[in-house]
Protein backbone atom coordinates (compact mmCIF):
# COMPACT_ATOMS: atom_id res chain seq x y z
CA UNK A 1 0.00 0.00 0.00
CA UNK A 2 2.70 2.40 1.04
CA UNK A 3 4.79 1.20 -1.92
CA UNK A 4 1.93 2.04 -4.27
CA UNK A 5 1.63 5.56 -2.81
CA UNK A 6 5.36 6.16 -3.43
CA UNK A 7 4.99 4.97 -7.01
CA UNK A 8 2.02 7.27 -7.59
CA UNK A 9 3.93 10.19 -6.10
CA UNK A 10 6.85 9.36 -8.36
CA UNK A 11 4.62 9.30 -11.43
CA UNK A 12 3.14 12.68 -10.47
CA UNK A 13 6.61 14.20 -10.06
CA UNK A 14 7.70 12.77 -13.43
CA UNK A 15 4.58 14.06 -15.13
CA UNK A 16 5.15 17.50 -13.65
CA UNK A 17 8.75 17.61 -14.85
CA UNK A 18 7.67 16.38 -18.29
CA UNK A 19 5.19 19.25 -18.41
CA UNK A 20 7.91 21.70 -17.52
CA UNK A 21 10.09 20.39 -20.36
CA UNK A 22 7.18 20.67 -22.79
CA UNK A 23 7.06 24.42 -22.14
CA UNK A 24 9.33 25.82 -24.88
CA UNK A 25 10.59 28.61 -22.65
CA UNK A 26 10.84 27.31 -19.13
CA UNK A 27 12.04 30.66 -17.83
CA UNK A 28 10.97 32.96 -20.69
CA UNK A 29 8.36 35.58 -20.15
CA UNK A 30 6.62 37.75 -22.70
CA UNK A 31 5.72 41.40 -22.76
CA UNK A 32 2.95 42.24 -25.17
CA UNK A 33 0.48 45.03 -25.66
CA UNK A 34 -0.76 47.80 -27.84
CA UNK A 35 0.21 51.34 -28.74
CA UNK A 36 -2.60 53.86 -29.10
CA UNK A 37 -3.07 57.61 -29.15
CA UNK A 38 -5.51 60.01 -27.59
CA UNK A 39 -6.54 63.33 -29.05
CA UNK A 40 -6.48 64.27 -32.71
CA UNK A 41 -3.40 63.46 -34.76
CA UNK A 42 -2.50 65.79 -37.60
CA UNK A 43 -3.90 64.86 -40.97
CA UNK A 44 -1.30 63.33 -43.27
CA UNK A 45 -1.26 65.19 -46.57
CA UNK A 46 -1.14 63.46 -49.96
CA UNK A 47 2.39 63.47 -51.41
CA UNK A 48 2.82 65.35 -54.67
CA UNK A 49 5.14 63.15 -56.74
CA UNK A 50 4.54 64.99 -60.02
CA UNK A 51 8.24 65.91 -60.20
CA UNK A 52 9.03 62.19 -60.41
CA UNK A 53 6.60 60.72 -62.99
CA UNK A 54 8.15 57.23 -62.81
CA UNK A 55 7.01 57.05 -59.17
CA UNK A 56 3.78 59.05 -59.47
CA UNK A 57 2.38 56.58 -62.02
CA UNK A 58 2.70 53.73 -59.51
CA UNK A 59 -0.19 55.10 -57.46
CA UNK A 60 -3.86 55.33 -58.42
CA UNK A 61 -4.34 57.89 -55.64
CA UNK A 62 -1.37 59.78 -54.23
CA UNK A 63 0.04 58.16 -51.07
CA UNK A 64 -0.03 60.18 -47.86
CA UNK A 65 2.77 61.12 -45.49
CA UNK A 66 3.87 58.48 -42.99
CA UNK A 67 5.24 60.35 -40.00
CA UNK A 68 2.07 59.46 -38.01
CA UNK A 69 0.24 56.35 -39.23
CA UNK A 70 -2.94 55.44 -37.35
CA UNK A 71 -5.43 52.59 -37.54
CA UNK A 72 -8.97 51.72 -36.36
CA UNK A 73 -9.33 51.86 -32.58
CA UNK A 74 -6.84 54.73 -32.27
CA UNK A 75 -3.86 52.43 -32.76
CA UNK A 76 -0.47 53.81 -33.79
CA UNK A 77 1.67 52.08 -36.39
CA UNK A 78 5.42 52.29 -36.91
CA UNK A 79 6.15 52.60 -33.19
CA UNK A 80 9.37 50.91 -32.06
CA UNK A 81 8.88 49.05 -28.77
CA UNK A 82 12.12 47.83 -27.25
CA UNK A 83 13.88 46.93 -24.02
CA UNK A 84 15.93 50.00 -23.20
CA UNK A 85 17.29 48.75 -19.88
CA UNK A 86 17.54 45.44 -18.03
CA UNK A 87 18.60 43.22 -20.94
CA UNK A 88 22.25 42.59 -21.86
CA UNK A 89 23.54 43.77 -25.25
CA UNK A 90 23.18 41.06 -27.91
CA UNK A 91 25.56 40.13 -30.70
CA UNK A 92 24.26 41.17 -34.11
CA UNK A 93 22.37 38.47 -36.03
CA UNK A 94 23.90 37.27 -39.29
CA UNK A 95 20.82 38.19 -41.31
CA UNK A 96 20.66 41.63 -42.92
CA UNK A 97 17.99 44.23 -42.27
CA UNK A 98 16.59 45.31 -45.64
CA UNK A 99 15.47 48.86 -46.46
CA UNK A 100 13.81 49.21 -49.85
CA UNK A 101 13.14 52.29 -51.95
CA UNK A 102 10.01 51.60 -53.96
CA UNK A 103 7.58 54.08 -55.47
CA UNK A 104 9.74 56.87 -54.02
CA UNK A 105 8.93 55.72 -50.51
CA UNK A 106 10.88 53.80 -47.90
CA UNK A 107 9.70 50.28 -47.11
CA UNK A 108 9.49 49.85 -44.20
CA UNK A 109 9.06 53.43 -43.07
CA UNK A 110 10.71 52.53 -39.77
CA UNK A 111 13.40 49.86 -39.90
CA UNK A 112 14.64 48.47 -36.58
CA UNK A 113 17.88 46.49 -36.42
CA UNK A 114 20.78 45.88 -34.11
CA UNK A 115 24.12 47.54 -33.56
CA UNK A 116 26.64 46.14 -36.08
CA UNK A 117 23.93 44.22 -37.95
CA UNK A 118 24.21 44.41 -41.73
CA UNK A 119 21.91 47.00 -43.25
CA UNK A 120 21.08 46.40 -46.90
CA UNK A 121 19.61 49.25 -48.92
CA UNK A 122 17.85 48.38 -52.18
CA UNK A 123 16.61 50.65 -54.98
CA UNK A 124 13.69 49.12 -56.90
CA UNK A 125 12.77 52.38 -58.61
CA UNK A 126 13.53 53.59 -62.12
CA UNK A 127 15.07 56.77 -60.73
CA UNK A 128 18.25 57.68 -58.86
CA UNK A 129 17.95 58.06 -55.12
CA UNK A 130 20.48 59.28 -52.64
CA UNK A 131 20.40 57.70 -49.21
CA UNK A 132 21.26 60.30 -46.62
CA UNK A 133 20.83 59.10 -43.01
CA UNK A 134 21.37 61.95 -40.54
CA UNK A 135 22.87 60.41 -37.38
CA UNK A 136 24.18 62.40 -34.43
CA UNK A 137 26.31 59.69 -32.79
CA UNK A 138 27.23 57.50 -35.76
CA UNK A 139 29.10 58.51 -38.88
CA UNK A 140 27.19 60.56 -41.40
CA UNK A 141 27.47 59.39 -45.01
CA UNK A 142 25.48 60.12 -48.14
CA UNK A 143 25.45 57.76 -51.12
CA UNK A 144 23.89 57.84 -54.54
CA UNK A 145 22.03 54.77 -55.80
CA UNK A 146 20.99 54.94 -59.47
CA UNK A 147 18.49 52.36 -60.79
CA UNK A 148 19.85 48.87 -61.34
CA UNK A 149 22.87 49.29 -59.08
CA UNK A 150 23.65 46.67 -56.42
CA UNK A 151 22.39 47.06 -52.83
CA UNK A 152 24.36 49.28 -50.48
CA UNK A 153 25.69 47.45 -47.42
CA UNK A 154 26.36 49.42 -44.26
CA UNK A 155 26.29 49.07 -40.49
CA UNK A 156 26.09 51.32 -37.45
CA UNK A 157 28.18 50.78 -34.35
CA UNK A 158 26.20 52.93 -31.89
CA UNK A 159 22.55 52.66 -30.80
CA UNK A 160 20.57 55.60 -32.15
CA UNK A 161 17.35 56.65 -33.87
CA UNK A 162 18.41 58.02 -37.25
CA UNK A 163 16.20 60.00 -39.62
CA UNK A 164 16.80 59.09 -43.27
CA UNK A 165 16.16 61.26 -46.28
CA UNK A 166 16.60 61.42 -50.02
CA UNK A 167 17.66 64.90 -51.07
CA UNK A 168 16.52 64.37 -54.66
CA UNK A 169 12.96 63.54 -53.57
CA UNK A 170 12.25 65.80 -50.59
CA UNK A 171 9.09 63.93 -49.55
CA UNK A 172 11.04 60.73 -48.94
CA UNK A 173 11.72 60.29 -45.31
CA UNK A 174 12.21 57.24 -43.09
CA UNK A 175 13.87 56.09 -39.90
CA UNK A 176 16.49 53.64 -38.71
CA UNK A 177 16.17 52.38 -35.15
CA UNK A 178 19.60 50.99 -34.21
CA UNK A 179 19.12 48.96 -31.03
CA UNK A 180 21.43 47.25 -28.56
CA UNK A 181 19.56 43.96 -28.09
CA UNK A 182 17.27 41.62 -29.98
CA UNK A 183 14.17 42.37 -27.88
CA UNK A 184 12.27 44.81 -30.08
CA UNK A 185 9.19 45.07 -32.26
CA UNK A 186 7.70 47.64 -34.62
CA UNK A 187 3.92 47.98 -34.44
CA UNK A 188 1.95 47.11 -37.55
CA UNK A 189 -1.65 47.74 -38.58
CA UNK A 190 -3.06 46.40 -35.32
CA UNK A 191 -0.77 48.61 -33.21
CA UNK A 192 0.19 45.57 -31.14
CA UNK A 193 3.60 44.24 -30.24
CA UNK A 194 5.10 41.14 -28.62
CA UNK A 195 8.51 40.83 -27.00
CA UNK A 196 8.96 37.09 -26.29
CA UNK A 197 11.75 35.04 -24.66
CA UNK A 198 12.55 37.40 -21.83
CA UNK A 199 14.44 35.80 -18.93
CA UNK A 200 13.20 36.74 -15.44
CA UNK A 201 14.26 40.24 -14.53
CA UNK A 202 13.30 43.85 -14.25
CA UNK A 203 12.99 45.62 -17.60
CA UNK A 204 12.39 49.08 -18.91
CA UNK A 205 10.17 48.91 -21.97
CA UNK A 206 10.29 51.97 -24.21
CA UNK A 207 8.03 52.95 -27.08
CA UNK A 208 9.35 55.44 -29.64
CA UNK A 209 7.35 57.33 -32.23
CA UNK A 210 9.16 59.66 -34.60
CA UNK A 211 6.95 62.69 -33.92
CA UNK A 212 5.65 62.01 -30.42
CA UNK A 213 8.96 61.02 -28.83
CA UNK A 214 9.27 58.14 -26.40
CA UNK A 215 7.78 56.84 -23.18
CA UNK A 216 8.89 54.06 -20.86
CA UNK A 217 7.43 51.63 -18.34
CA UNK A 218 9.00 49.28 -15.82
CA UNK A 219 8.00 45.64 -16.13
CA UNK A 220 9.14 42.73 -13.94
CA UNK A 221 9.14 39.24 -15.43
CA UNK A 222 9.38 36.44 -12.92
CA UNK A 223 8.71 33.31 -14.99
CA UNK A 224 6.94 32.11 -18.10
CA UNK A 225 4.23 34.69 -17.71
CA UNK A 226 2.90 37.21 -20.24
CA UNK A 227 2.64 40.77 -19.04
CA UNK A 228 0.50 43.28 -20.88
CA UNK A 229 1.70 46.83 -21.32
CA UNK A 230 -0.19 49.65 -22.98
CA UNK A 231 1.36 52.82 -24.34
CA UNK A 232 -0.83 55.84 -25.00
CA UNK A 233 0.69 58.78 -26.85
CA UNK A 234 -0.82 62.26 -26.81
CA UNK A 235 -1.47 63.13 -30.44
CA UNK A 236 -0.40 66.54 -31.68
CA UNK A 237 -2.90 68.13 -34.05
CA UNK A 238 -0.20 69.92 -36.08
CA UNK B 1 14.34 84.43 -37.42
CA UNK B 2 17.13 83.81 -35.00
CA UNK B 3 17.44 86.23 -32.15
CA UNK B 4 20.67 87.52 -30.73
CA UNK B 5 21.41 85.50 -27.66
CA UNK B 6 23.26 87.87 -25.33
CA UNK B 7 23.53 85.24 -22.63
CA UNK B 8 25.36 82.96 -25.07
CA UNK B 9 27.71 85.74 -26.12
CA UNK B 10 28.51 86.44 -22.48
CA UNK B 11 29.17 82.76 -21.80
CA UNK B 12 31.36 82.55 -24.89
CA UNK B 13 33.41 85.56 -23.83
CA UNK B 14 34.00 84.11 -20.38
CA UNK B 15 34.81 80.68 -21.80
CA UNK B 16 37.13 82.09 -24.40
CA UNK B 17 39.10 83.73 -21.66
CA UNK B 18 39.26 80.53 -19.63
CA UNK B 19 39.57 77.88 -22.33
CA UNK B 20 42.98 78.55 -23.82
CA UNK B 21 44.33 77.76 -20.38
CA UNK B 22 42.00 74.89 -19.51
CA UNK B 23 42.03 72.94 -22.78
CA UNK B 24 45.65 71.92 -22.48
CA UNK B 25 44.74 68.35 -21.64
CA UNK B 26 44.56 67.17 -25.25
CA UNK B 27 47.51 67.29 -27.62
CA UNK B 28 47.23 66.62 -31.32
CA UNK B 29 49.56 66.70 -34.26
CA UNK B 30 48.94 67.09 -37.95
CA UNK B 31 51.20 65.85 -40.72
CA UNK B 32 51.15 67.45 -44.14
CA UNK B 33 54.09 66.47 -46.30
CA UNK B 34 57.18 67.47 -44.31
CA UNK B 35 55.21 69.77 -42.05
CA UNK B 36 54.17 68.82 -38.53
CA UNK B 37 51.48 70.94 -36.91
CA UNK B 38 51.07 71.20 -33.12
CA UNK B 39 47.77 71.85 -31.41
CA UNK B 40 49.35 74.04 -28.72
CA UNK B 41 50.48 76.52 -31.34
CA UNK B 42 47.20 76.09 -33.21
CA UNK B 43 45.20 77.01 -30.11
CA UNK B 44 46.70 80.50 -30.02
CA UNK B 45 45.79 81.02 -33.68
CA UNK B 46 42.32 79.53 -33.26
CA UNK B 47 41.43 81.93 -30.45
CA UNK B 48 42.65 84.79 -32.56
CA UNK B 49 41.13 84.01 -35.97
CA UNK B 50 38.53 81.25 -35.79
CA UNK B 51 36.54 81.19 -32.58
CA UNK B 52 34.35 84.19 -33.50
CA UNK B 53 32.38 81.91 -35.82
CA UNK B 54 33.36 78.36 -34.84
CA UNK B 55 33.06 79.11 -31.12
CA UNK B 56 35.23 78.37 -28.09
CA UNK B 57 34.01 74.76 -28.06
CA UNK B 58 34.51 74.30 -31.79
CA UNK B 59 30.84 73.41 -32.20
CA UNK B 60 30.10 76.17 -34.71
CA UNK B 61 28.31 78.28 -32.11
CA UNK B 62 30.57 81.32 -31.97
CA UNK B 63 29.08 84.73 -31.33
CA UNK B 64 28.85 85.45 -35.07
CA UNK B 65 26.90 82.26 -35.74
CA UNK B 66 23.43 83.90 -35.81
CA UNK B 67 24.51 85.99 -38.80
CA UNK B 68 26.34 83.30 -40.72
CA UNK B 69 24.73 81.12 -43.41
CA UNK B 70 25.57 78.33 -43.98
CA UNK B 71 26.33 77.81 -40.30
CA UNK B 72 29.99 77.60 -39.27
CA UNK B 73 31.38 74.06 -39.32
CA UNK B 74 30.88 72.05 -36.15
CA UNK B 75 34.27 70.46 -35.41
CA UNK B 76 32.75 68.35 -32.63
CA UNK B 77 30.61 66.46 -35.17
CA UNK B 78 33.71 66.16 -37.38
CA UNK B 79 31.73 66.01 -40.64
CA UNK B 80 33.79 67.70 -43.35
CA UNK B 81 32.83 68.74 -46.86
CA UNK B 82 36.06 68.57 -48.83
CA UNK B 83 37.79 65.23 -48.49
CA UNK B 84 39.84 62.87 -50.58
CA UNK B 85 38.47 60.05 -48.37
CA UNK B 86 35.18 58.11 -48.79
CA UNK B 87 31.87 59.49 -47.53
CA UNK B 88 31.39 59.10 -43.77
CA UNK B 89 35.11 58.93 -42.99
CA UNK B 90 37.47 61.50 -41.51
CA UNK B 91 39.46 63.62 -43.98
CA UNK B 92 43.23 63.60 -44.33
CA UNK B 93 45.18 66.34 -42.57
CA UNK B 94 46.10 67.64 -46.02
CA UNK B 95 42.38 67.95 -46.94
CA UNK B 96 41.78 70.28 -43.97
CA UNK B 97 45.03 72.11 -44.70
CA UNK B 98 43.99 72.76 -48.31
CA UNK B 99 40.51 73.83 -47.20
CA UNK B 100 42.03 76.46 -44.89
CA UNK B 101 44.10 77.83 -47.73
CA UNK B 102 41.22 77.80 -50.23
CA UNK B 103 38.36 79.00 -48.06
CA UNK B 104 34.79 78.27 -49.13
CA UNK B 105 33.18 80.10 -52.00
CA UNK B 106 29.58 81.22 -51.36
CA UNK B 107 30.09 81.08 -47.57
CA UNK B 108 31.54 83.33 -44.87
CA UNK B 109 34.66 81.16 -44.62
CA UNK B 110 37.51 83.18 -46.13
CA UNK B 111 40.75 81.94 -47.56
CA UNK B 112 43.53 81.78 -44.96
CA UNK B 113 46.27 81.94 -47.58
CA UNK B 114 47.70 84.91 -45.67
CA UNK B 115 48.81 82.60 -42.85
CA UNK B 116 52.00 80.58 -43.19
CA UNK B 117 51.92 76.87 -44.03
CA UNK B 118 53.10 76.17 -40.48
CA UNK B 119 50.22 78.26 -39.07
CA UNK B 120 47.70 76.29 -41.09
CA UNK B 121 49.25 72.96 -40.08
CA UNK B 122 49.04 74.03 -36.41
CA UNK B 123 45.39 75.01 -36.84
CA UNK B 124 44.57 71.63 -38.39
CA UNK B 125 46.16 69.94 -35.37
CA UNK B 126 44.07 72.06 -32.98
CA UNK B 127 40.80 71.50 -34.88
CA UNK B 128 41.34 67.79 -34.33
CA UNK B 129 41.22 68.21 -30.53
CA UNK B 130 37.49 69.02 -30.60
CA UNK B 131 36.12 65.61 -31.58
CA UNK B 132 36.91 62.27 -29.92
CA UNK B 133 36.56 60.71 -33.39
CA UNK B 134 40.16 61.76 -34.15
CA UNK B 135 41.30 59.48 -31.32
CA UNK B 136 39.05 56.50 -32.04
CA UNK B 137 39.09 56.50 -35.86
CA UNK B 138 41.66 56.81 -38.59
CA UNK B 139 41.01 58.94 -41.67
CA UNK B 140 39.54 56.91 -44.54
CA UNK B 141 41.75 55.50 -47.28
CA UNK B 142 41.88 58.17 -49.98
CA UNK B 143 39.96 57.24 -53.12
CA UNK B 144 42.23 56.21 -55.97
CA UNK B 145 42.28 58.60 -58.92
CA UNK B 146 43.66 56.97 -62.06
CA UNK B 147 45.59 59.21 -64.48
CA UNK B 148 43.33 61.41 -66.57
CA UNK B 149 42.70 59.82 -69.98
CA UNK B 150 43.15 61.80 -73.18
CA UNK B 151 40.34 64.20 -73.85
CA UNK B 152 38.09 63.14 -76.74
CA UNK B 153 34.66 64.12 -78.05
CA UNK B 154 33.56 60.59 -77.22
CA UNK B 155 34.54 61.15 -73.60
CA UNK B 156 32.56 64.40 -73.40
CA UNK B 157 29.53 62.78 -75.07
CA UNK B 158 29.63 59.85 -72.69
CA UNK B 159 29.87 62.29 -69.78
CA UNK B 160 26.79 64.02 -71.14
CA UNK B 161 24.91 60.69 -71.08
CA UNK B 162 26.06 60.04 -67.53
CA UNK B 163 24.85 63.48 -66.44
CA UNK B 164 21.39 62.34 -67.59
CA UNK B 165 21.62 58.77 -66.33
CA UNK B 166 22.88 59.64 -62.85
CA UNK B 167 20.27 62.40 -62.71
CA UNK B 168 22.75 65.12 -61.78
CA UNK B 169 20.28 67.53 -63.42
CA UNK B 170 17.66 66.87 -60.73
CA UNK B 171 19.56 69.36 -58.57
CA UNK B 172 22.13 71.00 -60.84
CA UNK B 173 19.69 71.62 -63.73
CA UNK B 174 19.87 70.53 -67.35
CA UNK B 175 22.24 73.40 -68.16
CA UNK B 176 24.18 73.07 -64.91
CA UNK B 177 22.82 76.34 -63.57
CA UNK B 178 21.95 74.88 -60.16
CA UNK B 179 18.24 75.20 -60.88
CA UNK B 180 17.03 71.58 -61.21
CA UNK B 181 13.55 70.51 -60.03
CA UNK B 182 14.81 69.51 -56.55
CA UNK B 183 17.11 72.52 -56.09
CA UNK B 184 14.68 74.67 -54.16
CA UNK B 185 14.00 71.95 -51.58
CA UNK B 186 17.59 71.18 -50.60
CA UNK B 187 18.77 71.58 -47.03
CA UNK B 188 22.09 70.81 -45.38
CA UNK B 189 22.57 68.71 -42.25
CA UNK B 190 21.65 71.71 -40.07
CA UNK B 191 18.30 71.97 -41.92
CA UNK B 192 19.40 75.22 -43.53
CA UNK B 193 18.62 75.81 -47.22
CA UNK B 194 21.59 75.19 -49.49
CA UNK B 195 22.15 75.81 -53.21
CA UNK B 196 23.53 73.24 -55.61
CA UNK B 197 26.64 74.38 -57.48
CA UNK B 198 25.97 76.57 -60.51
CA UNK B 199 28.46 75.42 -63.15
CA UNK B 200 27.73 78.44 -65.33
CA UNK B 201 28.84 80.91 -62.67
CA UNK B 202 32.40 82.12 -62.91
CA UNK B 203 33.09 80.80 -59.43
CA UNK B 204 35.13 77.74 -58.77
CA UNK B 205 33.41 74.95 -56.86
CA UNK B 206 33.74 74.73 -53.10
CA UNK B 207 36.36 72.01 -53.00
CA UNK B 208 38.84 73.19 -55.62
CA UNK B 209 39.27 74.09 -59.26
CA UNK B 210 41.27 71.30 -60.94
CA UNK B 211 39.90 68.32 -62.86
CA UNK B 212 41.15 66.11 -60.04
CA UNK B 213 39.17 68.20 -57.55
CA UNK B 214 36.00 67.79 -59.64
CA UNK B 215 36.62 64.03 -59.79
CA UNK B 216 36.99 63.90 -56.01
CA UNK B 217 33.87 65.95 -55.31
CA UNK B 218 31.38 63.56 -56.87
CA UNK B 219 33.26 60.40 -55.93
CA UNK B 220 33.58 61.28 -52.22
CA UNK B 221 30.43 63.38 -51.96
CA UNK B 222 30.26 66.61 -49.99
CA UNK B 223 29.43 65.39 -46.48
CA UNK B 224 26.92 67.43 -44.51
CA UNK B 225 25.22 68.57 -47.75
CA UNK B 226 22.77 66.87 -50.16
CA UNK B 227 25.62 65.97 -52.55
CA UNK B 228 26.04 62.18 -52.31
CA UNK B 229 29.04 59.97 -53.04
CA UNK B 230 29.07 58.16 -56.40
CA UNK B 231 32.16 56.08 -55.65
CA UNK B 232 30.18 52.82 -55.42
CA UNK B 233 28.24 53.32 -58.65
CA UNK B 234 30.55 55.11 -61.10
CA UNK B 235 33.59 53.41 -62.63
CA UNK B 236 36.81 55.47 -62.63
CA UNK B 237 36.89 55.79 -66.44
CA UNK B 238 33.25 56.93 -66.44
CA UNK B 239 34.08 59.44 -63.72
CA UNK B 240 36.70 61.06 -65.96
CA UNK B 241 34.17 61.27 -68.81
CA UNK B 242 31.78 63.07 -66.47
CA UNK B 243 34.54 65.50 -65.43
CA UNK B 244 35.15 66.32 -69.10
CA UNK B 245 31.48 67.02 -69.68
CA UNK B 246 31.12 69.12 -66.51
CA UNK B 247 33.87 71.42 -67.79
CA UNK B 248 31.78 72.20 -70.89
CA UNK B 249 28.98 73.45 -68.63
CA UNK B 250 31.35 76.16 -67.37
CA UNK B 251 30.93 78.14 -70.56
CA UNK B 252 32.51 81.29 -69.08
CA UNK B 253 35.57 79.38 -67.99
CA UNK B 254 37.97 78.65 -70.89
CA UNK B 255 39.16 75.03 -70.85
CA UNK B 256 40.39 72.45 -73.36
CA UNK B 257 37.10 70.61 -72.83
CA UNK B 258 35.04 73.69 -73.70
CA UNK B 259 37.13 74.43 -76.79
CA UNK B 260 36.76 70.87 -78.06
CA UNK B 261 33.01 70.86 -77.33
CA UNK B 262 32.50 74.12 -79.19
CA UNK B 263 34.35 72.58 -82.12
CA UNK B 264 31.41 70.23 -82.75
CA UNK B 265 28.12 71.45 -84.28
CA UNK B 266 26.11 70.06 -81.35
CA UNK B 267 28.37 71.57 -78.70
CA UNK B 268 28.56 74.88 -80.49
CA UNK B 269 24.77 75.18 -80.61
CA UNK B 270 24.40 74.26 -76.93
CA UNK B 271 27.03 76.73 -75.73
CA UNK B 272 25.77 79.51 -78.03
CA UNK B 273 22.24 79.07 -76.66
CA UNK B 274 23.60 79.51 -73.14
CA UNK B 275 25.42 82.68 -74.08
CA UNK B 276 22.16 84.43 -74.91
CA UNK B 277 22.21 87.57 -72.79
CA UNK B 278 18.99 88.56 -71.10
CA UNK B 279 17.95 92.19 -71.14
CA UNK B 280 16.04 93.65 -68.22
CA UNK B 281 12.82 93.42 -70.20
CA UNK B 282 13.43 89.70 -70.74
CA UNK B 283 14.02 89.74 -74.51
CA UNK B 284 17.02 87.70 -75.55
CA UNK B 285 19.91 89.28 -77.44
CA UNK B 286 22.50 87.02 -79.04
CA UNK B 287 26.06 88.32 -78.73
Amino acid sequence: MQMKRVVIAGVVVLAASALAVANPNPAGGTISGKVTYEGTPKKMKPIDMSKEPSCAKMYATPPTGESVVTGPGNVLQDVVVYISAGAPDDAAPSSAAVFTQKGCRYIPHVLAFQVNQELKIVNEDQTSHNIHPMPKLNREWNKSQPPGTPPISEKYDKAEFIPVKCNVHPWMHGNFAVLKNSHYAVTGESGSFTLPNLPPGKYTVTAWQEEYGDQSQEVTISGGETKTVTFVFKAKPY
Amino acid sequence: MRRINFARIAVNVVLAAALPLAAGAQQMESHIGNLTGHSDAGRQLYFRYCWGCHGPHGNGMGENEPWVTPQPRNFVAAVFKCRSTPTGTLPLDSDLFNTLKRGFNFTNMPSWAALTDQNRADLVAFIKTFSPRWKSEKPGDPIQIPPEPTLTIGSIKHGQELFQKLECWKCHGQEGRGDGPSASTLTDSNDQPIRPYDFTSDNRSKCGRTNQDLYKIFMTGVDGTPMPSFADVVKPEDAWDLVHFLRTLQYNNPSPELTMWEGTPEGKAIVAAKRVKQTYTGSGVKP
